[in-house]
């Protein structure tokens, strides 16, 4: 039977605010355990939560980012259930009134075909804390808590079961990854936790519409993760199904050292979370001005930038998705694009030895020691025939190890191409009258003889000879005598 | 000494008549002497309250004092207080102290009010007759073996046996006017938002609201004054102007329109009680009010709807009681399923286990819609009753408490029975209006209490009618036997 498979993904992203979501307390990653918790995070009697406006305004910028509708009221709620790093016996979320509705992002696939994702919704949260199992040398173990991240806030994005393969369910993860990066409501940073996605995935013979019995993998923490969970659960619930066996509604945890899944709780084990709505907070209301100003300096987005790259410069959709996967690279690029009105040899670049580096070297853009005015300058002593293009790709090297900017580079190498003709005449003439043997040939009608004579020019100038004029001169030379 | 108002006692610190260390030191040894007899507070800070009492007649000494300096006042042991325990009447938190003060406590320090301790309550402020406190049931100063109402029962007992000057307390459905009824004394329950809630220990955040009890309304007004406004640490605290309280005492109340509910004094009110509060009226009659006979036809609903959002607000703000950050948690539990079960069920008493489980019921699945949100359409229905009687009435009054004060146990195997000694107070707390509870004329020696119900904000108006009828009437004056 064909199978066909259905995705849906609750991304969770920490939203880039000094403080917590509730209190006053600092979100800085990395301090000493509960340093960062004050009495509000750690549910002290009688205490009572603020909401922190940064936050609001951060979910706004996101709502707008993806053409949905930002609710002008939303209410907090209270998801009740007891877990140590839980500190009030309640997580405060949004549940019946999220702060974002419906909206739309687009994933560019692998063969360039784009393909929409609806977002359901989008709510504001906290975050819990963090506990710590650990073993004493005893042997027995224990549980510590750590409630420097319990209250930190949280954006939950919720998708529909839009995505059909584990790699759009990648590139949708991604795209909302780009999105929260660019438009600077998140870090995004995945090893920290900023950054955590929830697969809900089923599977259903080619054709059905009603949607099969779905699970839910928790807590992936990178992309590579994902696309591996995302393809264990599908063949296992293929399997069960082809076996005989229905599949189960369950939470399942993804176990990356085994590459496989494995049931977390059931259905029937799962909370009530008995959602009411938090009588400490007021609804929040958003006006018009509100978001107004929330998205004053909200940059172009990676779709519009994308579709102009493609249509101003002429590249094509893969090209301008990789120029657009973020807007660091987005801006480096179109400020080489501006000094050299060269956009298809600097997206080249771009993508080519700038992104290899880049990745060879495991930093971001913003690092780079190749700076878009150096890659500028490279790309004009292409154009201008000073180096040619193999040995652009040596002057790009020294470059990113700090041999200076593109003419040092050329000079101190001496890597200029000769193009005085009168040196490549007389170079070539010597190599001629030096290989008697190879003009016979030549002139004999063995035409591949022709390329043993550009091997030796290119040798003996040490691949600086200008190829074009290379071939002239030897082509009247061998010609005429 | 005990039995001057408190603007009295203001004035005479001022005029160095006595100091307050020496007010303080007499008020510490009334409660010593007197408390053994009424159980009504938990926590008595001698060291602290002479500290402050000294720093008071500094203030006064240098000109710089603030309008309760030096004034002896008790906390309900609800609200949060850097420094002394804060039980809330729970074994739960019989270890904790927090390290923050509430904002009440905060607001009526600055304005210079020493405070003696913490009293006595219903365990986290659940009970009319302050029996489910972890640290034993508090006795009515008018008759020690009948209960003084609750939740605020320790406090109003403590003002009623002038042990203190003044005493906060929390109204979450008549908290703070039953006990002040039951006790012989002026209670306030200002309206929701109107102080702050800030470090005062949740029972149900959408009813829970600070308020005074005292002996007469012009003592309250001097309390409330300094606790009432904005807190931006309480999101649902009102930004709202608060008039000067005491400036309003006086003010006329010729052409009053008052509103009595018919549905006040129907079955279940105790005649003499009834009759009671009719003469008070009179009384306003003969002030030159015009009395009007009005409904609030869905008040009969206001208990079972009471008894499904507390709870269900309840079941959730306990939670944080687990045994694991603060409070009492069992000895050796073997995981962390019976941590947290025999830490709750050791920790709450049976009034509180039953709230938290009636809460946790209605907010299930497939019973939310039935309960807890009918509960809440019913609760604006009973809103727009008072929204609509108040076009045509300044206030409302009837009967504070059915009866009088109850004899100890009568109604602890009746939860119903018990629930039902609230039927006045109720509907107002899910309206969020100002309610007060002052003494009319007791019957056979025990008090009785005339509620005043206001319209959103009106507490100066309600201070004001209280205060009137207690400058012509003495039923407030009156102290028990043996508390003199």
């Amino acid at each position: 039977m064909q199978w066909e498979t259905v995705i849906g993904l609750e991304i969770h992203t920490q939203l880039a605010t000094q403080s917590k979501i509730f209190s006053g307390a600092s979100t800085a990653f990395g301090a000493p355990p509960n340093t960062q918790a004050c009495a509000i995070d750690l549910g002290l009697p009688g205490v009572l939560p603020v909401l922190n406006a940064e936050a609001v305004r951060l979910a706004v910028r996101f709502g707008k980012a993806i053409g949905a509708e930002v609710a002008p009221r939303s209410v907090f709620a209270r998801k009740n259930y007891f877990y140590p790093d839980l500190p009030k016996g309640y997580q405060i979320s949004q549940y019946e009134l999220p702060i974002v509705g419906e909206g739309r992002v687009e994933i560019v696939l692998g063969d360039a075909a784009v393909k929409s994702i609806g977002v359901t919704r989008a709510h504001l949260e906290e975050d819990a804390g963090k506990s710590l199992h650990e073993e004493n040398l005893a042997g027995g173990g224990y549980t510590g808590i750590d409630l420097n991240r319990a209250g930190t806030p949280l954006l939950e994005i919720v998708s529909e079961p839009d995505m059909r393969t584990p790699q759009e369910a990648v590139a949708y993860a991604r795209k909302i990854h780009q999105l929260v990066r660019w438009i600077g409501i998140s870090d995004g940073n995945m090893q920290e936790g900023s950054f955590r996605v929830d697969a809900n995935v089923s599977v259903r013979p080619l054709g059905q519409t009603r949607f099969g019995t779905r699970t839910e993998i928790k807590n992936l923490n990178s992309f590579r993760f994902i696309e591996r969970a995302i393809q264990f659960e599908v063949e296992r619930q293929i399997d069960v199904i082809e076996g005989g066996g229905t599949v189960v509604q369950e939470t399942r945890l993804y176990d990356p050292e085994r590459d496989e899944t494995r049931p977390m709780r059931s259905k029937e084990e799962a909370n009530d979370y008995r959602y009411f709505p938090d009588p400490d907070l007021l609804p929040v209301e958003i006006d018009v001005a509100f978001i107004v100003d929330a998205v004053a300096d909200l940059p172009e987005l990676p779709d519009s930038m994308r579709e102009r790259f493609h249509t101003q410069y002429g590249l094509g959709e893969y090209d301008a998705s990789l120029l657009t996967a973020g807007r660091e690279l987005a801006q480096y690029f179109e400020a080489v694009v501006q000094a050299t009105a060269e956009p298809k040899l600097a997206a080249n670049w771009v993508n080519g030895e700038l992104a290899a580096a880049l990745n060879r070297s495991e930093i971001e853009i913003a690092r780079s020691p190749v700076s878009a005015a150096m890659l500028a300058g490279l790309i004009h002593r292409i154009q201008d025939g000073t180096v040619s293009g193999k040995l652009a790709k040596q002057v790009f090297e020294a470059m990113w190890s700090g041999e200076g900017d593109a003419d040092s580079v050329i000079q101190a190498r001496g890597l200029r191409q000769i193009t005085d003709s009168g040196e490549l005449e007389a170079l070539i003439a010597a190599i001629v009258a030096a290989n008697p043997g190879q003009v016979e040939q030549y002139r004999a009608g063995k035409d591949k003889v022709f390329g043993f004579f550009v091997g030796q020019v290119m040798k003996e100038s040490k691949g600086k000879a200008n190829p074009q004029q290379v071939n002239e001169i030897l082509m009247r030379v061998l010609a005429s005598d | 000494m005990q039995n001057k108002s408190i603007a009295q006692m203001a004035a005479e610190l001022r005029l160095r008549t006595y100091s307050s260390v020496e007010l303080t030191r007499h008020y510490l040894e009334r409660i010593a002497r007197l408390d053994r007899r009424l159980n009504s507070f938990i926590s008595v800070a001698s060291e602290s309250a002479l500290a402050a009492a000294e720093r008071a007649d500094r203030a006064i000494a240098s000109g710089d004092a603030g309008p309760l300096a030096g004034i002896p006042i008790a906390h309900k042991d609800i609200f949060c207080t850097a420094g002394i325990k804060t039980s809330c009447g729970s074994r739960m938190l019989d270890n904790f102290v927090a390290p923050y003060d509430a904002t009440v406590v905060e607001r009526l320090a600055a304005a210079g009010a020493v405070v003696l301790g913490k009293t006595n309550m219903d365990e986290f402020a659940m009970g009319s007759s302050n029996e489910t406190s972890y640290y034993g049931p508090v006795h009515n100063p008018w008759d020690a073996d009948r209960v003084p109402g609750g939740s605020s029962g320790g406090s109003a007992a403590a003002v009623a046996a002038r042990l203190c000057a003044a005493a906060t307390g929390t109204d979450t459905g008549g908290s703070i006017r039953q006990p002040a009824a039951l006790c012989g004394i002026t209670g306030i329950k200002p309206t929701y938002g109107r102080c702050s809630r800030w470090g005062m220990i949740a029972f149900a955040s959408s009813l829970d609201q600070a308020g005074v009890l005292a002996r007469s309304a012009a003592d309250a007004a001097c309390l409330l004054d300094e606790m009432a406004g904005f807190d931006p640490r309480d999101s649902t605290s009102a930004d709202v102007d608060v008039p000067d309280y005491v400036d309003a005492l006086d003010d006329d109340i010729a052409g009053l329109r008052i509103g009595l509910p018919k549905e006040y004094f129907g079955e279940g009110l105790d005649p003499r009680v009834a009759a009671s509060v009719q003469d008070a009226i009179k009384e306003y009659e003969r002030l030159g009010a015009k009395v009007k006979e009005i409904s609030l036809p869905n008040s009969p609903l206001s208990v079972p709807v009471y008894y499904v959002v507390a709870p269900a607000e309840c079941s959730s703000n306990l939670a944080r009681f687990d045994g694991v950050r603060y409070g009492h948690r069992c000895e050796n539990p073997k995981d962390l399923e019976d941590l947290y079960k025999r830490s709750r069920a050791e920790g709450f008493g049976a009034e509180v286990q039953r709230r938290v489980m009636i809460g946790t019921y209605v907010l299930s699945a497939g019973y939310y819609d039935a309960y807890y949100l009918k509960a809440q359409k019913i609760r604006h229905l009973i809103a727009d009753d008072f929204t609509r009687a108040f076009e045509d009435v300044d206030v409302i009054m009837g009967p504070t408490a059915p009866t009088t004060a109850f004899e100890l146990g009568a109604k602890m195997d009746d939860p119903v029975a018990m629930y039902l000694n609230d039927i006045y107070t109720i509907a107002t707390n899910l309206a969020g209006l100002p309610g007060m509870s002052i003494p009319v004329e007791p019957v056979d020696g025990l008090p009785v209490g005339l509620q005043i119900i206001g319209n959103y904000f009106q507490e100066a108006r309600l201070l004001n009618v209280a205060h009137r009828f207690q400058h012509v009437t003495h039923w407030h004056q009156g102290a028990p036997s043996g508390f003199e």
